[in-house]
Protein backbone atom coordinates (compact mmCIF):
# COMPACT_ATOMS: atom_id res chain seq x y z
CA UNK A 1 0.00 0.00 0.00
CA UNK A 2 2.90 2.08 0.41
CA UNK A 3 3.26 2.88 -3.18
CA UNK A 4 -0.09 4.37 -3.04
CA UNK A 5 1.55 7.36 -1.05
CA UNK A 6 2.57 8.67 -4.20
CA UNK A 7 -0.46 8.45 -6.14
CA UNK A 8 -2.62 11.67 -6.69
CA UNK A 9 -5.99 12.10 -5.67
CA UNK A 10 -7.77 10.66 -9.00
CA UNK A 11 -5.88 7.66 -8.51
CA UNK A 12 -6.17 7.07 -4.95
CA UNK A 13 -9.90 7.16 -5.27
CA UNK A 14 -10.04 5.37 -8.82
CA UNK A 15 -12.05 7.75 -10.39
CA UNK A 16 -10.74 9.58 -14.33
CA UNK A 17 -8.60 12.32 -13.89
CA UNK A 18 -11.56 15.07 -15.45
CA UNK A 19 -13.30 17.87 -14.44
CA UNK A 20 -16.90 16.10 -14.85
CA UNK A 21 -16.89 14.46 -11.51
CA UNK A 22 -19.31 11.35 -10.58
CA UNK A 23 -20.20 12.61 -7.37
CA UNK A 24 -21.75 9.35 -5.99
CA UNK A 25 -18.83 7.31 -7.23
CA UNK A 26 -16.63 9.49 -5.65
CA UNK A 27 -18.75 9.50 -2.43
CA UNK A 28 -18.41 5.79 -2.66
CA UNK A 29 -14.95 5.73 -3.68
CA UNK A 30 -13.94 7.77 -0.09
CA UNK A 31 -16.31 5.60 1.97
CA UNK A 32 -14.62 2.20 0.93
CA UNK A 33 -11.40 3.95 1.21
CA UNK A 34 -12.06 5.20 4.60
CA UNK A 35 -13.40 1.73 5.87
CA UNK A 36 -9.98 0.12 4.61
CA UNK A 37 -8.03 2.71 6.16
CA UNK A 38 -10.37 4.25 9.19
CA UNK A 39 -7.84 3.84 12.73
CA UNK A 40 -10.82 1.96 14.48
CA UNK A 41 -9.42 -1.04 12.65
CA UNK A 42 -6.35 -0.66 13.48
CA UNK A 43 -7.17 -0.26 17.66
CA UNK A 44 -5.09 -3.81 18.03
CA UNK A 45 -2.26 -2.84 15.63
CA UNK A 46 1.18 -1.88 16.74
CA UNK A 47 1.64 1.88 17.47
CA UNK A 48 3.90 1.63 14.08
CA UNK A 49 0.69 0.32 11.66
CA UNK A 50 -1.71 2.73 13.08
CA UNK A 51 0.15 6.09 12.48
CA UNK A 52 0.57 4.47 8.89
CA UNK A 53 -3.65 4.10 9.27
CA UNK A 54 -3.74 7.71 10.13
CA UNK A 55 -1.66 9.22 7.48
CA UNK A 56 -3.99 7.31 5.40
CA UNK A 57 -7.56 8.08 6.88
CA UNK A 58 -5.94 11.87 6.62
CA UNK A 59 -4.68 11.70 2.62
CA UNK A 60 -8.81 9.95 2.04
CA UNK A 61 -10.00 13.19 3.89
CA UNK A 62 -7.81 15.39 1.82
CA UNK A 63 -8.26 13.74 -1.57
CA UNK A 64 -12.52 13.48 -1.20
CA UNK A 65 -13.04 17.09 -0.11
CA UNK A 66 -10.46 18.38 -2.53
CA UNK A 67 -12.26 16.81 -5.47
CA UNK A 68 -15.74 17.25 -4.11
CA UNK A 69 -15.36 21.18 -4.28
CA UNK A 70 -15.42 22.20 -7.80
CA UNK A 71 -12.94 25.23 -7.75
CA UNK A 72 -10.75 22.84 -5.94
CA UNK A 73 -10.69 20.13 -8.08
CA UNK A 74 -10.06 22.47 -11.15
CA UNK A 75 -6.87 24.20 -9.55
CA UNK A 76 -5.84 20.50 -8.49
CA UNK A 77 -6.26 19.32 -12.51
CA UNK A 78 -4.03 22.39 -13.40
CA UNK A 79 -1.77 21.61 -11.06
CA UNK A 80 -0.94 17.97 -12.03
CA UNK A 81 -0.39 19.50 -15.54
CA UNK A 82 2.01 21.90 -14.12
CA UNK A 83 -0.21 25.23 -14.00
CA UNK A 84 -1.19 27.81 -11.26
CA UNK A 85 -4.00 29.25 -11.22
CA UNK A 86 -2.80 32.93 -10.45
CA UNK A 87 -5.22 33.45 -7.89
CA UNK A 88 -3.18 35.25 -5.36
CA UNK A 89 -1.20 37.46 -8.12
CA UNK A 90 -3.16 37.92 -10.93
CA UNK A 91 -5.67 41.00 -10.95
CA UNK A 92 -5.88 41.55 -14.48
CA UNK A 93 -9.49 39.83 -15.16
CA UNK A 94 -10.99 41.01 -18.61
CA UNK A 95 -12.66 44.42 -17.86
CA UNK A 96 -16.00 43.05 -18.98
CA UNK A 97 -16.44 40.68 -16.67
CA UNK A 98 -15.16 42.93 -14.23
CA UNK A 99 -18.01 45.38 -15.26
CA UNK A 100 -20.00 42.60 -15.06
CA UNK A 101 -18.87 42.24 -10.79
CA UNK A 102 -19.16 45.92 -10.50
CA UNK A 103 -22.54 45.74 -11.45
CA UNK A 104 -23.58 42.57 -9.53
CA UNK A 105 -22.19 43.71 -6.60
CA UNK A 106 -24.18 47.28 -7.22
CA UNK A 107 -27.26 45.42 -7.38
CA UNK A 108 -26.66 43.52 -3.91
CA UNK A 109 -26.56 46.93 -2.53
CA UNK A 110 -29.46 48.60 -4.14
CA UNK A 111 -31.17 44.97 -3.03
CA UNK A 112 -30.48 45.99 0.44
CA UNK A 113 -31.01 49.15 0.18
CA UNK A 114 -34.42 49.18 -1.02
CA UNK A 115 -35.16 46.16 1.33
CA UNK A 116 -35.90 44.13 -1.73
CA UNK A 117 -35.32 40.00 -0.99
CA UNK A 118 -37.09 39.39 -4.41
CA UNK A 119 -34.19 40.95 -6.30
CA UNK A 120 -31.85 39.54 -4.68
CA UNK A 121 -32.85 36.22 -5.02
CA UNK A 122 -33.73 36.33 -8.20
CA UNK A 123 -29.44 37.76 -8.84
CA UNK A 124 -28.53 34.85 -6.70
CA UNK A 125 -30.72 32.98 -9.54
CA UNK A 126 -28.71 34.50 -11.81
CA UNK A 127 -25.06 33.31 -10.38
CA UNK A 128 -26.09 30.22 -10.08
CA UNK A 129 -26.68 29.92 -14.33
CA UNK A 130 -23.70 31.56 -15.19
CA UNK A 131 -22.12 29.10 -12.31
CA UNK A 132 -23.17 26.51 -14.21
CA UNK A 133 -21.93 27.54 -17.72
CA UNK A 134 -18.78 28.51 -16.27
CA UNK A 135 -18.21 24.43 -14.83
CA UNK A 136 -19.38 23.16 -18.33
CA UNK A 137 -16.79 25.62 -19.98
CA UNK A 138 -14.27 24.18 -17.61
CA UNK A 139 -14.91 20.83 -18.30
CA UNK A 140 -14.27 21.31 -21.68
CA UNK A 141 -11.30 23.46 -21.28
CA UNK A 142 -9.81 20.57 -19.08
CA UNK A 143 -11.33 18.20 -21.20
CA UNK A 144 -10.71 17.61 -24.98
CA UNK A 145 -9.25 21.36 -25.53
CA UNK A 146 -6.77 21.06 -23.44
CA UNK A 147 -6.71 24.73 -22.61
CA UNK A 148 -4.97 24.97 -19.08
CA UNK A 149 -4.84 28.52 -19.34
CA UNK A 150 -8.96 29.32 -20.23
CA UNK A 151 -8.96 26.57 -17.50
CA UNK A 152 -6.81 28.78 -15.07
CA UNK A 153 -9.42 31.94 -15.88
CA UNK A 154 -11.97 29.65 -15.42
CA UNK A 155 -10.70 29.08 -11.75
CA UNK A 156 -10.16 33.20 -10.78
CA UNK A 157 -13.83 33.68 -12.48
CA UNK A 158 -15.37 31.35 -9.65
CA UNK A 159 -13.60 32.71 -7.22
CA UNK A 160 -15.52 35.93 -7.96
CA UNK A 161 -18.81 34.09 -8.22
CA UNK A 162 -18.17 32.67 -4.69
CA UNK A 163 -17.54 36.28 -3.02
CA UNK A 164 -20.65 37.73 -4.51
CA UNK A 165 -23.09 34.48 -3.81
CA UNK A 166 -22.14 35.12 -0.07
CA UNK A 167 -22.54 38.90 -0.37
CA UNK A 168 -25.66 38.45 -1.85
CA UNK A 169 -26.75 35.57 1.07
CA UNK A 170 -25.26 38.00 3.86
CA UNK A 171 -27.45 40.72 2.59
CA UNK A 172 -30.53 38.20 2.37
CA UNK A 173 -29.96 37.35 6.01
CA UNK A 174 -29.49 40.80 7.35
CA UNK A 175 -33.42 41.76 5.63
CA UNK A 176 -34.40 38.43 7.17
CA UNK A 177 -33.20 39.38 10.65
CA UNK A 178 -34.54 43.23 10.17
CA UNK A 179 -38.18 41.63 9.62
CA UNK A 180 -38.32 39.52 12.69
CA UNK B 1 -8.34 42.00 13.03
CA UNK B 2 -8.15 45.11 14.19
CA UNK B 3 -7.59 47.67 11.26
CA UNK B 4 -4.86 50.79 11.68
CA UNK B 5 -6.74 54.18 12.23
CA UNK B 6 -5.84 54.91 9.10
CA UNK B 7 -7.68 52.22 7.58
CA UNK B 8 -10.61 52.97 9.29
CA UNK B 9 -10.46 56.73 8.53
CA UNK B 10 -10.61 56.19 4.89
CA UNK B 11 -13.17 53.30 5.57
CA UNK B 12 -15.14 55.64 7.23
CA UNK B 13 -14.73 58.64 5.41
CA UNK B 14 -13.45 57.52 2.05
CA UNK B 15 -11.97 60.19 -0.67
CA UNK B 16 -13.08 60.30 -3.92
CA UNK B 17 -15.78 57.57 -4.02
CA UNK B 18 -17.63 57.63 -7.65
CA UNK B 19 -16.94 58.09 -11.06
CA UNK B 20 -15.94 60.10 -14.07
CA UNK B 21 -18.90 61.31 -16.78
CA UNK B 22 -18.77 59.26 -19.94
CA UNK B 23 -18.00 61.78 -22.13
CA UNK B 24 -15.58 63.83 -19.48
CA UNK B 25 -12.19 64.51 -21.58
CA UNK B 26 -8.53 63.09 -20.49
CA UNK B 27 -10.44 60.51 -18.70
CA UNK B 28 -9.27 56.93 -18.24
CA UNK B 29 -9.72 54.09 -15.77
CA UNK B 30 -8.41 51.17 -14.39
CA UNK B 31 -10.12 47.84 -13.77
CA UNK B 32 -8.43 45.17 -11.14
CA UNK B 33 -10.01 42.08 -8.67
CA UNK B 34 -8.41 39.86 -6.93
CA UNK B 35 -9.66 36.21 -7.20
CA UNK B 36 -8.48 34.99 -3.65
CA UNK B 37 -11.25 37.89 -2.07
CA UNK B 38 -12.94 38.46 -4.91
CA UNK B 39 -12.84 42.14 -4.42
CA UNK B 40 -13.48 44.41 -7.55
CA UNK B 41 -11.63 47.79 -7.58
CA UNK B 42 -12.04 50.49 -10.19
CA UNK B 43 -10.07 53.77 -10.11
CA UNK B 44 -10.28 56.61 -12.81
CA UNK B 45 -8.07 59.35 -13.57
CA UNK B 46 -8.93 62.50 -14.84
CA UNK B 47 -5.71 63.91 -16.53
CA UNK B 48 -4.90 67.71 -17.71
CA UNK B 49 -2.26 69.66 -19.45
CA UNK B 50 1.05 68.62 -19.34
CA UNK B 51 -0.08 65.15 -18.31
CA UNK B 52 -1.02 66.05 -14.71
CA UNK B 53 -4.08 64.15 -13.50
CA UNK B 54 -6.23 66.77 -12.16
CA UNK B 55 -8.50 64.52 -10.42
CA UNK B 56 -8.96 61.38 -9.21
CA UNK B 57 -12.37 58.91 -8.23
CA UNK B 58 -12.47 55.10 -7.25
CA UNK B 59 -15.15 52.50 -6.26
CA UNK B 60 -14.22 49.66 -4.61
CA UNK B 61 -15.88 46.33 -3.55
CA UNK B 62 -13.93 44.75 -0.88
CA UNK B 63 -12.76 44.87 2.90
CA UNK B 64 -11.80 48.27 4.86
CA UNK B 65 -8.07 47.48 3.57
CA UNK B 66 -9.36 47.63 -0.08
CA UNK B 67 -10.81 50.55 0.04
CA UNK B 68 -8.50 52.39 2.05
CA UNK B 69 -5.62 51.20 -0.33
CA UNK B 70 -7.99 53.20 -3.17
CA UNK B 71 -8.97 56.09 -1.41
CA UNK B 72 -5.53 56.81 -0.73
CA UNK B 73 -3.94 55.91 -4.10
CA UNK B 74 -6.71 58.24 -5.23
CA UNK B 75 -5.43 61.30 -3.09
CA UNK B 76 -1.76 60.54 -4.19
CA UNK B 77 -2.08 60.66 -7.67
CA UNK B 78 -3.68 64.16 -7.68
CA UNK B 79 -0.93 66.90 -8.82
CA UNK B 80 1.62 64.11 -10.20
CA UNK B 81 2.51 63.34 -14.00
CA UNK B 82 1.60 59.70 -14.91
CA UNK B 83 5.24 58.89 -14.90
CA UNK B 84 5.53 60.14 -11.27
CA UNK B 85 2.01 58.05 -10.44
CA UNK B 86 3.55 55.11 -12.29
CA UNK B 87 6.17 54.92 -9.87
CA UNK B 88 3.71 54.00 -6.95
CA UNK B 89 4.23 51.03 -5.35
CA UNK B 90 2.28 48.65 -2.93
CA UNK B 91 4.84 48.63 -0.04
CA UNK B 92 4.36 52.43 0.22
CA UNK B 93 0.62 52.52 0.40
CA UNK B 94 0.85 49.38 2.72
CA UNK B 95 3.61 51.17 5.20
CA UNK B 96 1.02 54.33 4.96
CA UNK B 97 -1.88 52.47 6.13
CA UNK B 98 -0.14 49.78 8.78
CA UNK B 99 -1.23 47.02 6.77
CA UNK B 100 -0.87 43.69 7.94
CA UNK B 101 1.00 41.07 5.92
CA UNK B 102 -2.37 39.50 5.35
CA UNK B 103 -3.71 42.79 3.12
CA UNK B 104 -0.85 43.21 1.26
CA UNK B 105 -2.70 42.05 -1.99
CA UNK B 106 -5.38 45.21 -1.34
CA UNK B 107 -2.20 47.52 -1.46
CA UNK B 108 -1.16 45.85 -4.67
CA UNK B 109 -4.31 45.39 -5.87
CA UNK B 110 -4.42 49.44 -5.51
CA UNK B 111 -1.23 49.55 -7.22
CA UNK B 112 -2.19 47.70 -10.19
CA UNK B 113 -5.50 49.81 -10.65
CA UNK B 114 -3.52 53.36 -11.03
CA UNK B 115 -1.03 51.50 -13.58
CA UNK B 116 -4.39 50.12 -15.15
CA UNK B 117 -6.15 53.29 -15.18
CA UNK B 118 -2.57 54.78 -17.31
CA UNK B 119 -2.47 52.26 -19.14
CA UNK B 120 -5.69 52.92 -20.29
CA UNK B 121 -5.12 56.58 -20.52
CA UNK B 122 -2.13 55.97 -22.85
CA UNK B 123 -3.83 54.05 -25.23
CA UNK B 124 -7.15 56.23 -25.51
CA UNK B 125 -4.80 59.06 -25.50
CA UNK B 126 -1.34 58.58 -26.62
CA UNK B 127 1.70 58.37 -24.44
CA UNK B 128 0.10 61.84 -22.86
CA UNK B 129 3.80 62.09 -20.80
CA UNK B 130 5.19 65.65 -20.13
CA UNK B 131 6.50 66.25 -23.70
CA UNK B 132 3.08 65.85 -25.53
CA UNK B 133 0.14 67.73 -23.43
CA UNK B 134 -2.00 69.17 -25.94
CA UNK B 135 -2.63 66.20 -28.00
CA UNK B 136 -4.52 64.52 -24.45
CA UNK B 137 -6.92 67.83 -24.75
CA UNK B 138 -7.57 68.37 -28.12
Amino acid sequence: MTAEFTRNHFELLGLPPAFAVDLQALERAYRELQGRVHPDRFAAASEAERRVAMQWAARANEAYRTLRNPIDRARYLLGLKGYDTGEESNTAMPPDFLMQQMAWREQVEEGLGSRDPAALEALRGEIGRERAEMHALLARALGDERNYDAGCSLVRKLRFLDRLEAEVDDALETLAEGAR
Amino acid sequence: MAYSTKVIDHYENPRNVGSFGKDEQGVATGMVGAPACGDVMKLQIKVGAGGVIEDAKFKTYGCGSAIASSSLVTEWVKGKTLDEAAGIRNTQIAEELALPPVKIHCSILAEDAIKAAIADYRKKYGEGGSGDEKKAAD
